[in-house]
């Protein structure tokens, strides 16, 4: 009886925020196709609901509603499992993220290492998706994709050491406690555009969004998926995209406190601002993706591997040092 | 203590049955995969016991990226295509042997090592170092390792970077006529060297390629 009501409290405690999660991920499909219409004068999306509100779960019962076509070559159980896969892999990493001092369903003592093993695991997706098709374009979007991620993960993690080094804990909330002062994006600026960069790589956005190339490979990995098993890579993509952006935040942006700390700011909910600063890395997400062109792939493999990596490799060095030299190490 | 009990059984038949799917499974993929899952349930028995720093790093490195050049390799290899014939083909049968010697070797040091553990217990000392204090096992690993173990560390890292440069070095074959993009010269290009204004008559034609 007792582990029963335990177990009801973590149910509702999980749906109250998976819930909210999923609406505002198809809220913010809306929202990116928005930003990229106005940046190219269009209107886009504006006809269902009020500003077009409601495109997004128009798109959703029409996937529904859509027949599921499974490939007679494919391999059928990992055909089935990819966009599974991606969707909880995508959905699982929130656990851990702190809308407040107190609210956060998980508060485990190794916070960033868990998101940053979640987003590493979001390739096998991908790369089961692209196998399992059984065709040349899917299989070829896959390769480009796991290449690609496993980069950028490297250059992820040495910019997670980094802000490591001026926190001394794992642990989401006292990575956000410790930008009390100062948010780490001032000293770490550099880190910070590298982090923004690195996570358009990760989660194959535009500019580089080459495992779904139209001109080259028509839609890479999702090229033989339909109806609901497409809407759930969709969906577990912008997912993983959102929660790059509540990463930046809470690693460089102050997580969930308040820009200035007097009265009339105090009194916003620390969750609004989490979900603001989230906001405000997506809407730049948003406008990248209206404003670069594609990168060329073996450029893509040279800015990671040849830029960004010694870059922060070289800054973590800085930080250490400056840390040590200025005996501002916060574990003795 | 039976929840514990309940998730500790499930993870571990998790491992052990994916452990031997590995071998057994007939596609070369699918084995990668039981692989990943075997990885997997090993990290989570691994959070279960309280080392999460381990859990986690065992799959960041293992999951996240080792497994990921294992399915690169076998899936660019088309090894999926041959089928692995378990204990059938007459070219397998010659390494049981081999295998099975191997693997009573590995049961046996298992058994010695998990026996002296459980019995003697001093021969450890694990109980005075890092057991009883309060810190979190990630900074306890730290001091151990960045303390008194630092040159052992430091060495493996050594070892690790030379196997590396090693393995470039064996693979990297340096190709003559190859075009290269240099980012410099593209920038440094001016109007002057890149563009010349030619009269052309008519009829004649002008030859531009140098």
């Amino acid at each position: 009886m007792e582990y029963l009501s335990i177990f009801f409290q973590e149910v509702y405690k999980i749906l109250f925020l998976l819930v909210p999660v999923l609406v505002s991920v198809a809220m913010i499909v809306w929202l990116d196709r928005r930003v990229w219409a106005f940046v190219q004068k269009r209107q886009g999306p504006n006809v269902v609901g009020p500003f077009g509100l409601l495109q997004s779960l128009a798109d959703a019962l029409k996937y529904i509603f859509k027949e599921i076509i499974i490939p007679s070559s494919s391999n059928k159980v990992i055909f089935i499992l990819a966009p599974i896969v991606t969707m909880t892999l995508a959905l699982i990493a929130w656990a851990v993220i702190p809308f407040s001092a107190t609210q956060v369903l998980a508060d485990i003592n190794v916070g960033i290492l868990y998101l940053f093993a979640v987003s590493s695991l979001g390739v096998y997706g991908i790369i089961m998706g692209g196998w399992a098709s059984n065709s040349k374009y899917p299989f070829l979007g896959a390769i480009r994709s796991a290449a690609q991620m496993v980069s950028y993960e490297v250059s992820i993690g040495v910019i997670i050491i980094n802000v490591l080094l001026c926190v001394g804990s794992l642990n989401l909330n006292d990575i956000v406690i410790a930008q009390q002062n100062m948010w780490f994006v001032i000293p770490l600026f550099p880190m910070f555009v590298i982090f923004f960069i690195s996570a358009l790589a990760e989660t194959n956005r535009p500019p580089f969004d080459l495992p779904e190339a139209e001109a080259e490979l028509v839609a890479g990995y999702q090229t033989e998926y339909s109806g609901m098993m497409y809407a759930m890579f969709w969906l577990g993509e912008y997912a993983n995209i959102l929660l790059m952006c509540a990463m930046g935040a809470i690693l460089f942006l102050g997580g969930w406190m308040s820009p200035i700390d007097i009265y009339p700011f105090t009194l916003v909910p620390s969750a609004i601002w989490l979900i603001l600063k989230i906001l405000l890395l997506f809407i730049l997400f948003a406008l990248v993706k209206a404003i670069v062109p594609r990168y060329r792939y073996d450029q893509l493999m040279r800015l990671g591997w040849k830029v960004f990596l010694p870059l922060s490799l070289i800054w973590v060095v800085l930080t250490a040092s400056y840390l040590f030299y200025f005996e501002l190490l916060p574990v003795n | 203590m039976i929840a514990h009990a309940i998730f500790f059984y499930t993870f571990s038949i998790i491992a052990v049955v994916s452990a031997i799917m590995v071998t057994a499974s007939k596609n070369t993929v699918h084995s990668v995969f039981f692989l990943i899952l075997d990885f997997i349930s090993i990290s989570c028995l691994f959070i279960m016991i309280g080392a999460e720093f381990l859990g986690m790093i065992m799959l960041i490195v293992y999951v996240g990226a080792v497994a990921v050049l294992f399915l690169f390799v076998v899936m660019m290899l088309n090894v999926a295509q041959q089928k692995n014939q378990w204990f059938a083909g007459q070219q397998s049968s010659k390494h049981i042997p081999v295998g099975l010697i191997i693997s009573t070797l590995i049961f046996v040091e298992v058994i010695i090592v998990i026996g002296g553990w459980k019995y003697k217990p001093e021969i450890f000392d694990i109980n005075n170092s890092i057991a009883q204090t309060s810190i979190s096992n990630t900074h306890s690993l730290g001091q151990i390792l960045y303390t008194d173990y630092i040159h052992v560390f430091q060495i493996s890292g050594m070892i690790l970077l030379v196997a590396m440069v090693g393995a470039i070095v064996l693979t990297f074959r340096q190709r003559s006529g190859l075009k290269r993009q240099s980012y410099i010269k593209q920038i440094s290009r001016e109007r002057t060297e890149g563009v010349e204004v030619l009269e052309v008559q008519s009829n004649k034609g002008v030859k531009i390629d140098d």
